[in-house]
């Protein structure tokens, strides 16, 4: 016990290697393929198959008077389809529900692993994934805008705003370029994943930090380790909202960079 | 010295993704999307629509039955009026009928009544007839003992005699017998 707690100490300060994590194959430790079987991939796909196994499960046999597994599943597709596809998408939003619920799911679950005991850390906080998630609603959003207006008249109404003096266009221009078609995917992308490498390192900090204030030889020190700890319960629970918020706001910038694309006039 | 360590070792690079993580995502991500928006949320819509068509359904349902009640309804009320109308008519029929055998009873006993008194009166006269034929031949005998007190009894030999007597009663017999 004393020993544990001497290990864990010594990670106080905790930094970016925190965020780094073993090959579950030990051939590839040190290699950079490695990664492929790490705690955080593994809890990619186990949000993967827990989502799958899900809504399989209580959508396996649909009523029309719903059981309360399937209406759970209903009222999550529910919420985007209706908050989110319908509300800000518009008309033609209904056909997007599903990527958008299915996004909304995935993001939710593995933020959830921050707080969930033995995992204690979401693999958005390694920036890959968020950029995957991010990338994917860039092309589609860009997608959607030429194939509803055509590759010319997308980016035409989007680079040349209609109805601002010519010699507007050198300083109009470059800006739509790089908020419109460039930094969307890294905005969405670091924001989500700013959230949750800073959500876990603040609870390592209170955690790791209360662990090295109980190893201190001042007595004084060694009380005050109790408040470090109710910090880290305290931020847990900041760290639940984070998480859906987070969720919630990564499918909405979606549904509104889609909305954009698929308006008629800008 | 750890920091530094780790950061030799990549750990330090924490903005840049890293490739092997990135095709995980893709895969992963990729696999929930084909999987869910295939076999779960298109069955979810078709649950939706079938709902809203079960509930539309079951209004236009409900307003049929209604129709179909009022229209009954409206059958029940011709009925019964006909009913009523026709209870009226065998109510009045019935009346008539018991006033025509009210009248036909009347008629009967009045007709008994009259033969009745018919009859009575025929004994009657029969009667009468009877008696004065017996009083007739009575009055011939108190006639002559009558005029026998009054004349005498030497009148009594006399007649005995003579015969008047006879004669006498011979004219009333034959007066009787020619009336």
């Amino acid at each position: 016990m004393v020993e544990q707690s001497a290990i864990l100490a010594e990670g106080f300060p905790p930094g970016v290697q925190d965020f780094d994590f073993e090959s579950w194959i030990p051939s590839l430790r040190g290699s950079e393929w490695g990664l492929l079987f790490t705690k955080l991939t593994f809890m990619v796909w186990l949000a993967v198959a827990l989502l799958i196994i899900y809504f399989l499960v209580s959508y396996r046999k649909p009523q029309l008077v719903p059981t309360k597994k399937q209406w759970l599943a209903e009222s999550i597709y529910g919420f985007v389809r209706k908050n989110i596809a319908q509300d800000v998408v518009g008309k033609e939003g209904l056909r997007f529900a599903p990527y958008l619920t299915v996004l909304f799911c995935f993001i939710a679950l593995t933020n959830l692993f921050a707080i969930i005991p033995f995992f204690q850390i979401s693999p958005n906080a390694h920036i890959a994934f968020p950029v995957v998630l991010g990338v994917i609603s860039w092309l589609l959003f860009i997608y959607q805008g030429i194939k509803k207006h055509g590759a010319a008249h997308y980016f035409r109404v989007n680079l040349f705003m209609p109805g601002i003096p010519w010699p507007l266009y050198i300083l109009v221009t470059p800006i739509e370029l790089i908020s419109t078609f460039l930094t969307r995917p890294v905005t969405l992308a670091v924001r989500l994943f700013a959230n949750m490498f800073a959500g876990h390192l603040i609870l390592l900090v209170f955690t790791l930090g209360g662990v090295a204030m109980l190893g201190s030889a001042n007595v004084f020190i060694m009380g005050l380790s109790v408040f470090s700890f109710l910090m880290a319960i305290v931020m847990t629970f900041f760290e639940v909202m984070v998480i859906f918020l987070q969720a919630y706001v990564f499918v909405m910038l979606t549904a509104n960079y889609l909305e954009g694309a698929l308006a008629e006039d800008h | 010295m750890k920091i530094l360590a780790a950061e030799e070792e990549g750990g330090g690079n924490v903005i840049l993704p890293h490739v092997p993580e990135i095709i995980v995502g893709i895969i992963a991500f990729a696999i929930l999307c084909f999987v869910l928006m295939k076999f779960v949320f298109p069955r979810m819509e078709e649950t939706f629509r079938a709902r809203v068509d079960e509930i539309e359904g079951g209004i236009k349902r409900a307003e049929a039955a209604q129709a179909e009640a009022n229209g009954l309804l409206e059958q029940y009320r011709a009925q019964l009026a006909e009913a009523r109308t026709e209870a009226a008519r065998i109510r009045d029929e019935a009346r008539a009928d018991a006033e025509g055998i009210r009248q036909d009873v009347l008629a009967k006993a009045r007709e008994e009544s009259d033969r009745i008194i018919a009859a009575g009166r025929e004994q009657l006269a029969a009667q009468r007839e009877s008696i004065v034929r017996e009083l007739r031949s009575e009055v011939g005998t108190l006639a002559v003992d009558l005029a026998g007190r009054i004349v005498g009894e030497s009148l009594a030999d006399e007649a005995r005699t003579r015969g008047t007597v006879d004669r006498f009663i011979n004219e009333l017999g034959a007066g009787a017998g020619s009336r």
